[in-house]
């Protein structure tokens, strides 16, 4: 039952996920470069059609330059066209590391093309976005994954054993959900080290994150265990003298794969959010670092969300990739349910 | 009753791990309070030394959990470094704005979820389930945040809502129906940006929940004894379905709250939010701890009428 909105949803989370990955050739600027002189420029404007009104197969742009007299705004300065070229080789000086040679487009040296604006130094948000990507999407994957992990450890065992191992497990979960997850989440980085390296940080983040969230998979998997251990065929098998581990391993875990991927593809953007909420507060990666939550926390400065409405290009990042997500996790259940029917 | 009388054991026992939870995770942590002020030229290690002493900084887990919770006893309930005062009076001034802000959300949010979700529910798989089912998924994937500053963006645009904070400059001088109003407006787009957060998935459990109901055959037997529609749906299917969502009244506070910490400091509302986050960063331990545990009474309290309802509700649950 593939529908066209999980194929877009799909289509979009490949797209973006991979603009991610290769920030490096995607961007076209680096994320830490500044242009002093060209703070808060809008987006550059992509023409065809030039000022003597001929038609270019090739877009162009202009470059912006400040209106004179005036604080942060900017025209186009029609002197001269720069065409945009595909898959050029770029002469910035860069920060080493962080970018390849060859970029998906650019333009002519001294002008800059801003997709998305700039912020308050000058720097391209369009690059912020897709570096800080990395940050905001992988701190999201890795904490699914270690709460998956820790659900997927604790629910079997706690369902599989049972008796002395399930009550303490199960009560601690209990005590883990009915928390507010957020007053916890600050709670937890409150009682942790705040001037830290920043890839310390981001570790430090993921493992808070992950470990907040382990406790609604464990429940979830538990009674998965609970309900296979006491099918027939794992009774068949324990008397044929099967392991623990065996049945574990080939008759019960197979079972929980699908809740597994419906909650992973429900978390990812929840820790997503969660870890933007923090960097937000300026509890996580912190400045020059991009990632999405500390590139929204420029909407805090009013002036910024008034006259700066490209400013809000990060949450389209974080809708893109939440919207996506959901659209999938309903899809599995979706057919899980269909499945069992 | 004995059921509620096991609910409120529950919860105090509840209430009791979080804190033990909470001092354990202290305990985890390399540094504190007073470990930023060594930073500080200024001030000696010595004094940092004897502040610690004084705060009790130095002693085992145990011995500071029981001066903790001594404290609390004495309803102090801590003390707070960062304003050399009982935590107690600064979690009573403001936990009452987190009240008033998630209590509005909650009752909004419900007031529309229920009709609209019953409606869509008896009208499953027509245009404005489709519409309605569609809005909510594309709402849910929307943060909180981006909402939040949505609203704030139009209000100051607009100049029709106050851009945040609770009160107007010269509150103190305005009637009560003023300050009445004054207060409402201030509230809404905190309560607007939770009502719309919380409001799809609540639609959707009522729809779920419904639409189990009204395939059940006795719903067919009501409407073939020409009982009308409407009371067919609100006096019958509803409190058969009712059950789930009452539990889920209790759940949704959690989600509730912790968006409410988000919108108060983004709005500049004087709730716990803005408290908790400022204890946050300079490790203002025992605040931390305090409005922890009053997040989990809110919580407490909320499966507590939750649970009262229930008991109203379900016979089942009283003769248990």
């Amino acid at each position: 039952m593939l529908n066209n909105k999980l194929i877009l949803a799909v289509v979009s989370l490949l797209l973006l996920q991979s603009a991610i990955v290769f920030a490096g050739f995607v961007a076209p600027h680096d994320p830490a470069l500044q242009n002093r002189d060209l703070p808060f420029v809008p987006p550059t404007r992509i023409h065809f059609v030039d000022a003597r009104g001929h038609w270019h197969l090739r877009p162009f742009i202009y470059q912006w330059a400040p209106l004179p007299q005036s604080v942060y705004e900017y025209q186009e300065s029609g002197q001269r066209e720069y065409p945009i070229y595909f898959l050029v080789r770029s002469n910035e000086s860069t920060n080493a590391g962080v970018r390849t040679q060859f970029h998906l487009f650019g333009v002519e040296a001294p002008a800059q093309i801003f997709l998305a604006g700039s912020d308050n130094y000058g720097r391209d948000q369009f690059s912020r976005i897709l570096f800080g990507g990395r940050i905001s999407l992988g701190a999201g994957l890795l904490a699914t994954g270690i709460s998956l992990l820790l659900g997927l450890l604790l629910g079997a065992v706690s369902g599989f054993h049972g008796k002395w191992v399930d009550e303490p497990v199960m009560r601690l979960a209990e005590l883990f959900l009915v928390l507010p997850w957020l007053y916890l989440l600050l709670a937890v980085r409150a009682f942790l080290p705040l001037h830290i390296g920043p890839a310390q940080t981001f570790f430090l983040l993921v493992a808070v994150i992950g470990t907040i969230g382990w406790a609604r998979p464990a429940r979830l998997i538990r009674g998965i265990v609970l309900s296979a251990k006491s099918r027939n065929y794992v009774l068949a098998s324990r008397g044929f003298g099967a392991s623990n581990g065996y049945i574990l391993r080939r008759h019960i875990l197979p079972h929980t794969y699908g809740v597994l991927l419906t909650q992973a593809a429900l978390l990812i953007p929840q820790y997503v959010i969660a870890e933007v909420t923090l960097s937000f507060f300026g509890l996580g990666l912190s400045e020059p670092m991009p990632s999405w939550g500390n590139l929204l926390a420029n909407l805090q400065q009013y002036s910024v969300l008034v006259s700066y409405w490209w400013m809000f290009a990060p949450a389209l990042a974080v809708i893109l990739v939440s919207l996506g997500y959901f659209t999938v996790a309903n899809a599995i259940q979706e057919r899980l349910q269909s499945a069992s029917a | 009753m004995k059921y509620l009388e096991r609910r409120m054991v529950h919860g105090a026992l509840l209430l009791v791990s979080v804190s033990v939870l909470c001092f354990l995770f202290t305990d985890l942590a390399p540094g504190n309070f007073f470990d930023e002020m060594k930073l500080n030229p200024q001030i000696s290690s010595d004094t940092v030394a004897s502040l610690r002493s004084q705060y009790g900084l130095d002693r085992p887990l145990p011995v500071r959990y029981g001066r903790w919770v001594h404290s609390v006893m004495k309803g102090e309930w801590g003390y707070s470094f960062a304003y050399n005062s009982p935590v107690r009076g600064l979690i009573l001034l403001r936990a009452p704005n987190t009240l008033l802000l998630t209590g509005c959300a909650t009752l909004i949010a419900w007031l529309i979820a229920v009709p609209l979700g019953v409606w869509t529910a008896s009208r499953a798989g027509g245009w404005p389930d489709r519409v309605c089912m569609s809005g909510t998924s594309f709402c849910i994937a929307v943060p909180e945040m981006v909402v939040v500053f949505g609203l704030l963006y139009f209000s100051i645009r607009t100049h029709a809502l106050p851009a945040g904070g609770m009160f107007s400059r010269g509150f103190e001088q305005f009637g009560f129906a003023e300050k009445m109003i004054d207060l409402a407006k201030h509230l809404i787009i905190p309560v607007l940006t939770l009502v719309l957060a919380s409001l799809p998935i609540l639609v959707r459990h009522v729809r779920a929940s419904m639409i189990e109901v009204l395939n059940a055959p006795f719903m067919a037997a009501a409407r073939g004894h020409g009982i009308s529609r409407s009371r067919v749906l609100f006096g019958y299917a509803l409190p058969a379905g009712a059950n789930p969502l009452i539990s889920l009244f209790g759940l949704s506070l959690a989600g509730l709250l912790s968006g409410s910490l988000l919108v108060e400091v983004i709005t500049g509302w004087p709730g716990l939010g803005p408290l908790l986050l400022e204890a946050s960063v300079s490790r203002d331990l025992y605040v931390v701890i305090g409005v922890v545990m009053s997040s989990t009474v809110f919580m407490i309290m909320g499966n507590l009428l939750a649970d009262a309802l229930l008991v109203a509700v379900d016979p089942r649950v009283r003769t248990e």
